[in-house]
């Protein structure tokens, strides 16, 4: 894996990445949109400062609730304040709280899969522990956790974060059980490789692709779960405008002023959406067989 | 090709039958019509769960307790008392007792008689509840029944509002059969037996989505016409149905397609739109209407000290907030100064003349003034109730324009709810301000406006004290003579706008929406359900 | 067999074991207090505290759970704190809607899901195959609630075809019944189709390329044949299997869909449950979803032989 990284990257040279490019389009042509589409709005999200053309918070109540129109690109919402720019400021919430939890939640999982893959006294307890997590549908799950602590994006991230854990787990814990049983492991063993050592060197590689694929359904999830815990009032604070929080706030107002939710939704559709064909493609790319895995 | 045609006609042959069934059943809903006709079906603003009105003062349970409870007496639109379970009374001893009867024939739910008895009991345990009622109580010597249908309560000393408590409209002393009001005043009843012109029906009751009630065929309506709450409650409708739909959206979109009657608070950016739809109408049943309070907790600075309470009111612009929560000009004026709603007849507004327009400057001096330093003020925000909400966001914009450190704590409105009740340091799961909205009679009264008694400990969350003007407010109560309470009053709200128990941030109209053909709706300050037929 | 069932139904009971102490943890962590709200939206603070008194909620954690697990066990699950009515109860009222959409759904998902996976794995590669699985990645990235809204503005207020919101008993109207879950089916279904769809595909594509289906071709088997009869039923395993585990995400999306169309149903029930504090109706909910999610799961475990003879335990 990290050979082939090397080699891909030693040809590199500007007619050599074209040709790639041109040969990636025609075999993946959704991820390559995909991921396009990602980059896009993860730049406008990030650049956010510098194009948005008002403060997200600042509420002029005069101008509530306007069409969209020369000044304000997406209309206004109910205190008057710029949805233009709270989208754009609204994708580095989404766009976060997604990365956080695909991170946090593959992290963890590895950790633990790992170690209940190797040890088979902790898989018995961690593996019940997992189940019993797994049992919970998630959202009801994020949603009592939501209760816990004060609404912020941390307590969101987390709130998602656990219920995606056992998911990863189960992943980790397959792959490490099936390597552990190759020839090459058990001579691995056999000479006296130290765990660490066997870890990076055998296991970690073999459960990268698979996780890579996992961690972009997770980040597209927790996109589409933040804004469900925002719709049903037990999402990011309303200070904080994620997209979730945005629909949620103008759903209201969705028969006498569309806008409010229109646009804020389509970014977050087109964002799962890119998230979600680049995983397809990833998965295509990464390994084949991976494609009978439950998403 | 040929064969994906095959494929899919097979594996979608249970799909075809489906929609014919579906297209079949389409028709079949006229069988119901008729009993279509004699339901209202009421979108109400939440969720009952408690069936006790004098055990909680959840607006929705209140609502409750005015289908299934009669009271001896009710307030009129000009919020005289009337007679309404009651034949009427005699006031002896100078003022000392009060003799009152109650009118023959009127039956329980479940068949008895209500008796002097019954009242007499219900009376107590409310007394050992309500504000109001323990204010009566410190001053009642005993309320004994005379005979079936007549009772007397006797004072210890003068108090010139009996009758007025007892026709008291929000938390009113409700009656009961005695079995059920014998139970201890901190314990829920269960039983939901009244004597009022609609029954509870238990089997069909639905916590978080339904409630049914059906009309009380011996039940004895006044022959005077409705009049706020006073006058014949004729129950028109044969079955009540309440909707509890939390999804404003769902809630709109099921009224103009007419799948239910009323709507109890539709939200006020589209009485506009809601106006413009033939089939439907909006009705202001509140002549009051509501005031918006923003309420500082007094335990801690800098709102212990008056003048930072003088910055907040300094600072606010109720304009602005009437703009975010109601929207729609036509249902809010640009500043109302009363503590006691603007258009009551205690509605003066002596004392709010300072505070007519914001001064961030002034706000800044009193703020230094009274110690503040850039420390941090925790704001609850209830997120889940759109119009706190939409008037804390104002609140904390203004806030933070006077170079205040606002801590934005959002809660849904449950945890609020418990969150206002603690007395920690703000820093330390207490607050400095949150925001609520109160209406109705009891709050164009200083005697019964709860956020305005100011008895320090014995106070609402929040903690107002200014004993002084309780002792305004306890003279003003005692007085009789209208003309004697006026120069009370007025002191007494000179006073408030120097102290400030609260501050007000604005006072509107929450209209009812309802389907064009339902008449005879009554205003009486909240959704009642009498009087309403269909034409 | 007899062995490994009774082998499987003990291993559910540490996982019940662990819900039941998660969510009580849950809970009882939370800062929100159930006393404040049943004193009312004018209450005072003593009459707070009282109420915490009254409910027991100022004894000791381990006291609760201990007390809780003990009533669990005599199969009671408390009384809501609010309602003062058994749990149990509470859950039996709103079981036939989630019941009813949950059923629907999956059969609506299946129905339309199998074929359309079936279709693509069979032409893959082509503008059909295509076409599906772009529908099926879209399904997969917009919001359930939004589906909700267009369909009520579409088929409700628009075309007046279908109420809005609402649900109406089995017992009461047949024909109404169905008329209320038709939308709140399609919102929640399209998502579910999405889900099978794909891991249809998937397994028939691996399958179509066994020598096996090589072998039925050969032999001259119509193309249905193969695709029904070998093909498909080979691939049922892994479909079932996600429509077991799938069963955590339908009763997220329920959740969400009953709150769109004022549903009665157990996600309400729990959404409720959870803003006020009543700890023991949302301890009972979710412990009986937990236990439904494993008792399907187990089933399914254990199904697995009738479809694939391959398995046997």
């Amino acid at each position: 894996m990290t050979q082939s990284l090397q080699q891909g990257l030693s040809h590199s040279g500007l007619s050599a990445t074209r040709a790639g490019l041109r040969r990636l389009w025609r075999r993946y042509p959704l991820s390559l949109i995909g991921g396009f589409v990602l980059i896009s709005l993860t730049v406008l999200s990030v650049l956010a400062p510098w194009l948005a053309p008002f403060d997200p918070f600042e509420m002029n109540v005069v101008d509530r609730l306007r069409e969209p129109g020369e000044e304000y690109f997406f209309g206004t919402d109910a205190y008057g304040r710029d949805l233009f720019s709270r989208t754009l400021y609204g994708g580095r919430i989404s766009l976060l709280i997604g990365l956080s939890v695909a991170g946090l939640s593959t992290l963890i999982g590895l950790l633990i899969g790992i170690l209940a893959g190797y040890s088979r006294s902790a898989d018995a307890v961690l593996m019940r522990i997992m189940d019993g997590l797994m049992a919970i549908p998630g959202i009801l799950l994020a949603i009592a956790l939501m209760s816990l602590a004060r609404p912020g994006i941390g307590v969101v991230v987390v709130a998602i974060t656990i219920p995606e854990i056992p998911r990863v787990v189960r992943l980790v814990r397959a792959v490490v059980l099936s390597v552990r049983e190759q020839v090459y492991i058990q001579a691995a063993i056999a000479t006296g490789t130290r765990l660490p050592r066997l870890m990076l060197k055998h296991i970690l590689p073999n459960t990268l692709a698979p996780l890579i694929v996992q961690a972009t359904y997770i980040a597209a999830s927790a996109v589409l779960i933040e804004s469900y815990l925002s719709f049903l009032g037990v999402g990011t604070p309303p200070e904080v405008p994620s997209w979730g929080n945005i629909i949620a706030e103008g759903r209201l107002y969705v028969q006498i002023a569309p806008w409010n939710i229109v646009c804020p939704s389509v970014f977050l559709a087109l964002m799962v959406l890119s998230i979600n064909m680049l995983g397809d493609g990833l998965r295509d790319m990464l390994d084949p067989r991976l494609q009978t895995r439950v998403r | 090709m040929r064969q994906i045609a095959r494929f899919f006609l097979r594996s979608s042959l249970i799909l075809s039958v489906m929609t014919g069934l579906l297209g079949l059943f389409s028709g079949s809903t006229g069988s119901l019509a008729q009993d279509r006709d004699k339901t209202l079906k009421v979108v109400v603003h939440a969720n009952l769960q408690i069936l006790d009105p004098v055990w909680t003062t959840a607006f929705i349970t209140m609502r409750h307790g005015y289908l299934v409870y009669d009271t001896l007496y009710a307030v009129n639109s000009k919020f005289e008392p009337k007679p309404q379970m009651a034949s009427g009374h005699e006031v002896l001893d100078n003022g000392l007792a009060y003799r009152i009867s109650l009118r023959p024939g009127l039956k329980f739910h479940d068949g008895s008689p209500v008796r002097a008895l019954d009242a007499v009991t219900s009376i107590k345990r409310w007394m050992a509840r309500d504000p109001m009622g323990q204010r009566m109580n410190s001053v009642t010597a005993s309320i004994e029944p005379l005979n079936e249908l007549t009772f007397e309560i006797r004072l210890k000393e003068q108090w010139g509002l009996v009758i007025e408590a007892l026709a008291k409209a929000a938390n009113p002393a409700f009656i009961m059969p005695e079995k059920v009001a014998l139970t201890p005043a901190n314990t829920q009843i269960t039983d939901p037996v009244g004597s009022g012109p609609y029954i509870f029906v238990k089997e069909e009751w639905r916590p978080g989505s339904k409630v049914v009630y059906r009309r009380n065929p011996d039940y004895i309506a006044r022959n005077e016409p409705a009049d706020y709450m006073a006058g014949g409650k004729r129950a028109l409708m044969e079955r009540i149905e309440w909707l509890y739909i939390p999804d404003h959206n769902t809630a709109l979109a099921a009224l103009t397609a007419g799948e239910v009657d009323y709507f109890e608070a539709p939200p006020l950016d589209f009485i506009n739109t809601l106006e413009r739809n033939k089939n439907l109408k909006t009705v202001d049943i509140d002549p009051l209407g509501t005031q918006g309070l923003i309420r500082p907790n007094s335990l801690y600075p800098p709102f212990n000290d008056i003048r930072a309470r003088q910055a907040l009111a300094h600072l606010v612009k109720q304009e602005d907030y009437m703009r975010v929560v109601v929207g729609n000009p036509a249902l809010y004026k640009p500043f109302c100064g009363s503590f006691f709603h603007c258009g009551s007849d205690n509605g003066i507004q002596l004392g709010s003349e300072p505070f007519r327009q914001p001064n961030v400057d002034k706000a800044k001096q009193l703020l230094k003034e009274a110690g503040y330093n850039g420390e941090k003020i925790v704001v609850l925000q209830p997120t889940d109730r759109a119009q706190y909400n939409a008037a804390t966001m104002v609140l904390i914009q203004s806030l933070r324009r006077a170079g205040v450190n606002v801590d934005v704590q959002a809660v849904d409105w449950s945890t609020l709810l418990s969150r206002r009740a603690s007395r920690n340091q703000p820093e330390q799961g207490g607050y400095h301000l949150f925001i609520t909205t109160q209406g109705g009679p009891d709050t164009a009264m200083p005697v019964s406006n709860v956020w305005f008694n100011t008895r320090c400990e014995n106070a609402n969350p929040g903690w107002a004290c200014d004993m002084e003007l309780d002792a305004m407010v306890a003279a003003w109560s005692r007085e009789r003579d209208p003309l004697a309470r006026r120069p009370i009053l007025e002191k007494i709200h000179r006073r408030a706008w120097e102290t400030l128990p609260y501050v007000i941030f604005g006072e509107y109209t929450q209209p009812i929406a309802v389907q064009a053909n339902l008449h005879g709706i009554v205003a009486a300050g909240m959704p009642v359900y009498w009087n309403i037929e269909r034409k | 067999m007899l062995a490994y069932v009774i082998k499987r139904i003990l291993s559910t009971l540490p996982v019940l074991g662990v819900v039941a102490i998660v969510v009580f943890l849950l809970l009882r962590l939370s800062p929100g207090d159930p006393a404040a709200i049943i004193a009312g939206d004018n209450a005072s603070a003593n009459d707070i505290l009282q109420i915490r008194e009254q409910l027991g909620l100022d004894r000791p954690y381990l006291e609760q759970f201990f007390g809780w697990i003990g009533q669990l066990i005599t199969g009671d699950f408390g009384y809501s704190i609010y309602l003062k009515r058994p749990v149990l109860q509470l859950i039996g009222e709103r079981v036939e809607p989630t019941l009813a959409l949950s059923l629907s759904t999956m059969a609506f998902a299946i129905v339309l899901a199998v074929p359309l996976g079936v279709l693509a794995a069979w032409r893959a590669g082509t503008w059909i195959d295509q076409t599906i699985m772009a529908f099926a990645v879209m399904a997969f990235s917009v919001p359930v609630f939004l589906i909700g809204y267009g369909l009520v503005i579409q088929f409700s207020l628009t075309l007046n075809w279908l109420p809005v919101q609402g649900f109406v008993s089995i017992h009461k109207s047949v024909g109404d019944f169905i008329r209320h879950l038709v939308l709140p089916t399609m919102t929640l279904g399209l998502v579910y189709t999405a889900l099978l769809a794909r891991i249809t595909r998937a397994t028939m594509l691996e399958i179509l390329n066994e020598d096996y289906i090589r072998t039925a071709r050969a032999k001259g088997l119509t193309e249905s044949r193969v695709l029904v009869l070998h093909a498909l039923k080979n691939a049922s395993v892994p479909i079932i299997t996600t429509i077991g585990t799938g069963l955590a995400l339908l009763i997220g999306g329920v959740v969400v869909t009953e709150s769109v169309f004022a549903i009665p149903g157990i996600g309400r029930l729990t959404i409720e449950a959870v803003l006020q504090r009543d700890y023991p109706v949302i301890q009972g909910v979710i412990l009986v979803i937990a236990s439904v999610y494993v008792v399907v799961n187990l089933l399914i475990d254990l199904s697995y032989s009738l479809f694939d003879p391959r398995i046997r335990f």
